[in-house]
């Protein structure tokens, strides 16, 4: 039996904004049924003594030093959107104040 | 039934760089709108962010200010949320391996000394600026603040009255000005406070429903806002309702809170680790610099000032309450000055002057040293104290050396006894009846007098002296 329904689907979705027809619904369902069953199969392992991998970089410490550089062209910036007043890109208006 | 609040804080801190966390654009609040951006704050994509050296550098020295334990090991991560001040419909953060967590801040309070736990802070970067009623009714986003470096600070639901959360903002914000690790700039947004409240029956161990009140403007009206808002739940629950959790805005001018945006399950920010930025190690040795480099703090100082230099405690709090303050004071402690004195004439005519042109007392244009050789000059005789006063104003003018002024003006105290002899006769003359009023048993005239001898030495007479013979001088 899947353990994942539609309405995880549907809760997923609405966290990435994503309207999906019947078909993608259902076809979703297999598919994150199928992930949750792999990470079973990961479970199975016996990982005493291994040291968790916390990120997929093996690298560390990668940085830049605090110097202004050169920044684009406002007109280059605001071109692509698709509204904006020449100084701001402009939205639908925002209700309420978020996280920040 | 008796209720005890319990109240947590979060507090937004930007750092004080000069470029953005992860990209090369200027931090510059005042810059144009969307003039400070480059694809990588814009969030366009297959770009690749690359973490600012300074920002994990100011991040530890906060941190060990705050006693916490410095990550050896931490990571940044998405958090993910969708908002149009959000281009990447992420804003990269730290979750599970902050870079700093388990410290404590000790505040003076009401009831004495407080500790407050320090659960954690991480860097983030902060979303854009969204700007309302722009063109059609729409809203407008700048982007020169996407990217900044911020540094979250989250406490344990520590405080219980709105007092203790006053003076915690009060010292956080002192220790982040000593460290130079952000201008806390309220107006411009370099500090943000929230509140997250509750409250329970006294004696209870369970926490109560909580609210989270956010976007108020200053210190003080934070205080308002948290004791509004224990004394609204307070309410509530005394009359048979419920907290809802949600997040309540506060109205400054009509004192009251109010809801904004009931917390639903749908803040489920799904973190994963950030693939993009490689994770970051401070060894001991790089926790050792930014330790070995901390400034003395705003608490060790007071104490120190209080016991070196046996400023009170009141004294001592207003004497270090800018790193710039308690520097000058120290300067002019060094050459010399008896420090009750120049604490004094710091926190006296020098404040004053500068609170009138909007200076700042380090940067005013009289220096340390000139200060202590002024409050020297009073105390070998040379002016007096009103005298001082003077020649301090015209020092704060020109930016010269006390001596030369008291030169240049003419200004030196007359401590001669025939000079003064001659001032007080000639007062004494020119005031027959209240001379006759003091021979007739009337001492207060003296006074009157004295006056009159400071007024005809145009305030040089040495006064002990003049006292004395005026003194004697009636007593003939
Ligand atoms: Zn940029």
């Amino acid at each position: 039996m899947s353990r994942i329904t539609e309405k995880d689907v549907d809760y997923v979705a609405g966290l990435a904004r994503l309207r999906l027809d019947e078909e993608a619904r259902a076809r979703l369902v297999r598919e994150m049924d199928a992930i949750l069953g792999y990470m079973d199969k990961l479970n199975e392992l016996n990982t005493e003594g291994v040291e968790p991998m916390m990120h997929a970089l093996e690298m560390t410490n990668v940085f830049r030093d605090d110097v202004v550089g050169e920044s684009m062209p406002r007109d280059l910036a605001l071109e692509t959107a698709p509204q904006h007043d020449g100084a701001y890109f402009i939205v639908p208006p925002i209700m309420d104040p978020e996280e920040s | 039934m008796e209720y005890e609040a319990v109240i947590g804080m979060e507090v937004h801190v930007e750092l004080d760089t000069r470029s953005k966390v992860f990209c090369a654009c200027s931090t510059d609040f005042h810059a144009e709108p969307n003039t400070n951006v480059c694809p990588i704050c814009l969030g366009m994509p297959g770009t690749l962010p690359m973490l600012n050296r300074e920002v994990v550098n100011k991040s530890v020295a906060v941190g060990l200010a705050l006693n916490c334990t410095i990550a050896r090991w931490s990571k940044m991560d998405r958090k993910n949320y969708f908002y149009p001040d959000l281009p990447k419909n992420y804003q990269i953060s730290q979750y599970d391996l902050p870079l700093c967590h388990g410290g404590y801040l000790d505040i003076e309070t009401e009831g004495g000394t407080r500790r407050i736990g320090i659960t954690r802070a991480h860097m983030e970067e902060d979303p854009a600026r969204n700007v309302h009623g722009m063109m059609g009714g729409g809203s407008g986003v700048d982007f020169n603040r996407s990217g900044v470096p911020l540094l979250e600070i989250v406490t344990e639901p520590d405080f219980r009255s709105a007092q203790q959360v006053y003076d915690y903002l009060a010292e956080l914000k002192q220790i982040l000005l000593y460290l130079g690790a952000s201008d806390c700039n309220m107006e411009e947004g370099s500090l943000r406070a929230e509140a997250n409240i509750s409250v329970r029956p006294k004696g209870s161990e369970r926490l109560g429903t909580k609210t989270e009140v956010k976007n108020v403007a200053s210190f003080t009206q934070t205080m308002r806002a948290v004791e509004y808002e224990i004394k609204r739940q307070i309410r509530v629950l005394s009359e048979g309702g419920t907290i809802v959790q949600e997040t309540r805005g506060w109205d400054a001018e009509k004192g009251i809170s109010f809801s904004q945006r009931k917390k639903e399950s749908a803040h489920d920010y799904r973190y994963f680790p950030e693939p993009d930025l490689a994770p970051v190690v401070v060894d001991e040795a790089w926790e050792r610099r930014v330790r070995d480099a901390l400034p003395e703090l705003p608490a060790a100082r007071r104490k120190r000032f209080r016991e070196a230099h046996g400023l009170s405690a009141y004294d001592a709090r207003v004497i270090t309450a800018t790193r710039g303050m308690a520097d000058y004071f120290e300067a002019v402690v060094r050459v010399g000055a008896d420090p009750k004195k120049a604490a004094n004439w710091m926190m006296g005519d020098l404040q004053a002057l500068c609170t009138e042109t909007r200076v700042e007392v380090d940067a005013c244009a009289v220096c340390p040293e000139d200060l202590a050789a002024m409050i020297g000059l009073i105390e070998n005789g040379t002016i007096s104290g009103k005298i001082a006063k003077e020649v301090l104003a015209a020092m704060f003018e020109t930016g010269k050396h006390p001596k030369e002024i008291v030169e240049e003006k003419g200004l030196v105290q007359i401590s001669d006894s025939s000079e003064l002899e001659g001032i007080v006769q000639q007062v004494l003359d020119a005031n027959p009846n209240q001379v006759e009023q003091f021979r007739s048993g009337k001492d207060q005239v003296k006074g009157y007098l004295m006056g009159q001898v400071m007024k005809a030495s145009r305030g040089k007479a040495n006064p002990k002296l003049a006292s004395q013979i005026l003194e004697k001088a009636l007593r003939a």
